[in-house]
């Protein structure tokens, strides 16, 4: 595959492998997050930490749609769809991921609600147009990449004056939640790195989203390196990526430096897809406050519709109870998310949570932790 | 004058008509469309002896029986229909136990209002699919259930077959050294069919591999009747078939990735959609399992057949009291093959 090979390629990958080995500087470690759920899945698929010294440890972050959609948030949506009688729309991750006391969206669909999965919203578009007597509600989530497109559809809606397609609006923003992270984490002190040994929620760097990236732009993470001393690397999902980008880091950090680098030039540049800005500004707005799964209340670090669309606005159209559920008890998500435990340190992973039963959300989705290590990496685990 | 003509003052109207409720009811209408329809397509002397069973010579030997239902959408799809995948699925549950298939029988259950041009499409496809595998379906059942109450036409079919003495193939028989093969090229099936459906408009070559695989089976067998499994990853695809075959054998596998075949339109898709191609189905591709030393002579078998012509060795099994699916990936790092868990779905960031 032409564009997707080249970024795939084993021989290039040794390479880059090697230059690694030799940059790690001897008695340091060096613990980068990666904040996205697409970089956290190459990382599993692909076996990339087989490539990387010891040294080199790679910190799972809150960066998966799904994973981060809070309890009652879904519990709300199942609510809707019961209550309202509305065919509600969604793509096909969040049908499986666990709201209020373990019920979930295909259970409501085997309960005989009327959930469709959909693989764009312009599917959910379809549908309305097609039964225009239905209510159709689509269950947007997402970071800034899926936002646009949510944009161009309530847009859409208004030019045909499509009256019963409606959107349930969870859109998130990911320079909030990367601060909130980085918030609980500080920088590696020379001490530690002196004595090789290093405290319990340390970070040295960030690999940068690649999607998210593309819309918005790298400048809005400059107060990762300003505020925060950390170095991050913006980089594409591809393996070879993820290894240039771990690489960037390793020198940044070895010279003590902190900026915002991109390794991913081919899609993003500093100002982003002005045209996607444009669209989202003019259909939404910052919610005050929202709360995330493992990070909690963020203030402005959600979007919601604009009172001028309100007809296509599901909150508004319909009574939706907010409705809190608490997750799981045993369930360290929460951990996980802010990248304080590994999928491996949570007591029930692969016991009795497992992608088949999961307890909590980052077990469900390809690109939640949780899922990501079990479905690829979970063997060096029994192994060791 | 031929009475028997004259059971049915019309005949069938394959061209307009469709399915009612009557052709299920056990009268004349059933009767007509058993005649003109099944009978026409399926033709041989224990379907015309029109009795509720068939009667078959007994022969020596393991008796071998498998059952497959069929619920295929879209039913008409590139490289296929649910027809010939009703013989093909069957016949290649009864060829991996290594048996030569030998009969098959045929369940149809009919919605109301289902097209006879449909219906005589794919009962044409089933007749020609038994006719070129040398495997007669001698019995068969129809009913129709009410408009609503299906999705046009389901099928079953049931196979029975005999296993040549010496020949001892299970899923229970993988041995830690033994050598893992694949017929050929994985996720034709799934993505041909993937690639009809209402909400996925694609213009892709993407043609199911929907074939019988007991000749390829037996071509093996006669070279080298050590093979231990023998499994065609239909549903699941590879992954789960290998990972059914290392928890009911108690063995682990480690794959390479490089050697493992995939057609570029087949990653190409999967890619789009991402898929997992060594989860997508396939219905005319076989796995086989047999102790290194025969691993040659099982894919020049393979090879000098036209169902094998990319069939390769991709892997080992090992010893590993996890039963772990490993396989080394062709960026040079390491990763389970699980299980697949629920529906594979396209992913959304």
């Amino acid at each position: 595959m032409k564009y997707i090979d080249e970024f795939r390629d084993g021989q290039v990958a040794q390479g880059l492998a090697a230059r690694i080995r030799q940059e790690v500087e001897p008695g340091r470690d060096y613990a980068l997050m990666e904040f996205c759920g697409g970089h956290t899945h190459a990382i599993c698929r692909y076996g990339i930490e087989d490539l990387l010294p010891d040294k080199v440890r790679l910190i799972h972050g809150p960066g998966c749609p799904v994973c981060v959609l809070p309890s009652g948030r879904l519990q709300s949506a199942i609510d809707l769809v019961e209550k309202e009688q509305v065919i509600l729309c969604s793509y096909g991750d969040l049908l499986r991921v666990p709201g209020a006391q373990g019920d979930t969206l295909l259970k409501a669909k085997a309960r005989g609600a009327n959930v469709q999965m959909v693989y764009s919203i312009s599917d959910a578009l379809d549908i309305a147009r097609a039964q225009p007597d239905r209510q159709v509600v689509f269950f947007a989530i997402g970071f800034e990449t899926t936002t646009p497109p949510t944009a161009v559809a309530i847009l859409q809606a208004r030019r045909e004056g499509l009256r019963n397609f409606s959107v349930y609006c969870n859109h998130v923003l990911t320079p909030p939640a990367l601060r909130a992270i980085l918030a609980n984490h500080r920088p590696v002190s020379l001490a530690e790195v002196g004595s090789g040994k290093r405290e319990h929620g340390t970070l040295d760097g960030c690999i940068g989203p690649a999607h998210v990236s593309t819309i918005i732009g790298s400048e809005p993470y400059q107060f990762v390196a300003a505020e925060y001393r950390h170095p991050l690397v913006i980089a594409g999902f591809e393996p070879l990526d993820v290894l240039q980008a771990i690489l960037l880091l390793i020198r940044q950090i070895n010279a003590g430096e902190a900026k915002v680098e991109n390794e991913y030039t081919r899609a993003v540049t500093p100002e982003g897809n002005r045209k996607a800005q444009r669209l989202m500004a003019e259909v939404f707005l910052l919610r005050p406050s929202f709360e995330w799964r493992g990070l909690g209340e963020l203030p402005d670090s959600a979007l919601a519709i604009r009172p001028e669309f309100a007809e296509w606005d599901a909150e508004r159209r319909f009574t939706i109870r907010a409705i809190q559920a608490a997750d799981h008890k045993a369930c360290a998500c929460a951990e996980v998310l802010r990248g304080i435990k590994r999928p491996q340190d949570c007591k029930v992973f692969s016991t009795a949570c497992t992608p088949d039963h999961p307890l909590g959300s980052c077990m469900v989705s390809a690109e939640g932790a949780c899922a990501a290590h079990y479905h690829y990496g979970r063997f060096r685990q029994a192994a060791a | 004058m031929n009475l028997t003509r004259q059971r049915f003052a019309h005949p069938l109207d394959v061209k307009n008509g469709c399915i009612e409720l009557t052709h299920g009811g056990g009268g004349r209408a059933m009767a007509q469309l058993i005649e003109e329809l099944f009978l026409a397509a399926f033709d041989n002397d224990w379907l015309r002896a029109q009795d509720d069973c068939a009667r078959l010579p007994v022969c020596g030997g393991r008796l071998v029986m498998a059952t497959d239902s069929h619920v295929v959408s879209p039913l008409f799809f590139p490289g296929g229909d649910i027809g010939c995948l009703s013989v093909h699925g069957t016949i290649n549950d009864v060829a991996m136990s290594g048996a030569q298939p030998l009969y098959l029988a045929a369940t149809f259950i009919l919605e109301e209002g289902f097209p006879l041009a449909d219906l005589k499409k794919i009962v044409d496809s089933m007749a020609q699919a038994a006719r070129q595998a040398g495997v007669p379906i001698v019995t068969g059942d129809t009913k129709v259930v009410e408009r609503g109450k299906g999705d046009g036409v389901f099928i079953t079919t049931t196979g029975v077959g005999v296993i040549p003495p010496g020949v001892e193939i299970s899923a229970s028989r993988a041995k830690p050294g033994d050598a893992i093969l694949i017929s050929g090229a994985l996720g034709d099936h799934g993505m041909a069919v993937l690639s009809q459906r209402e909400n996925l408009s694609f213009d892709s070559p993407i043609v199911s591999d929907t074939a019988a695989l007991h000749e390829l089976v037996a071509a093996m067998i006669q070279v080298a009747p050590g093979i231990h499994c023998l499994r065609d990853p239909t549903r699941g695809g590879l992954g789960s078939a290998l990972n059914e075959i290392a928890q009911q054998s108690g063995v682990g596998m480690r794959l390479r990735e490089a050697a493992i075949p995939v057609h570029e339109p087949v990653r190409a898709l999967c890619e789009f959609l991402g898929l997992d191609p060594l989860y997508v189905a396939n219905e005319g591709k076989l796995l086989v399992i047999c102790p290194t030393e025969l691993a040659e002579a099982v894919l020049a078998a393979l090879h000098g057949h036209p169902l094998g012509r990319e069939a390769a060795i991709i892997g080992d099994v090992v010893e590993d009291r996890h039963g772990f699916v490993e396989m080394e990936t062709t960026f040079g790092g390491r990763r389970l093959v699980d299980w697949l868990s629920g529906e594979q779905l396209p992913r959304i960031c």
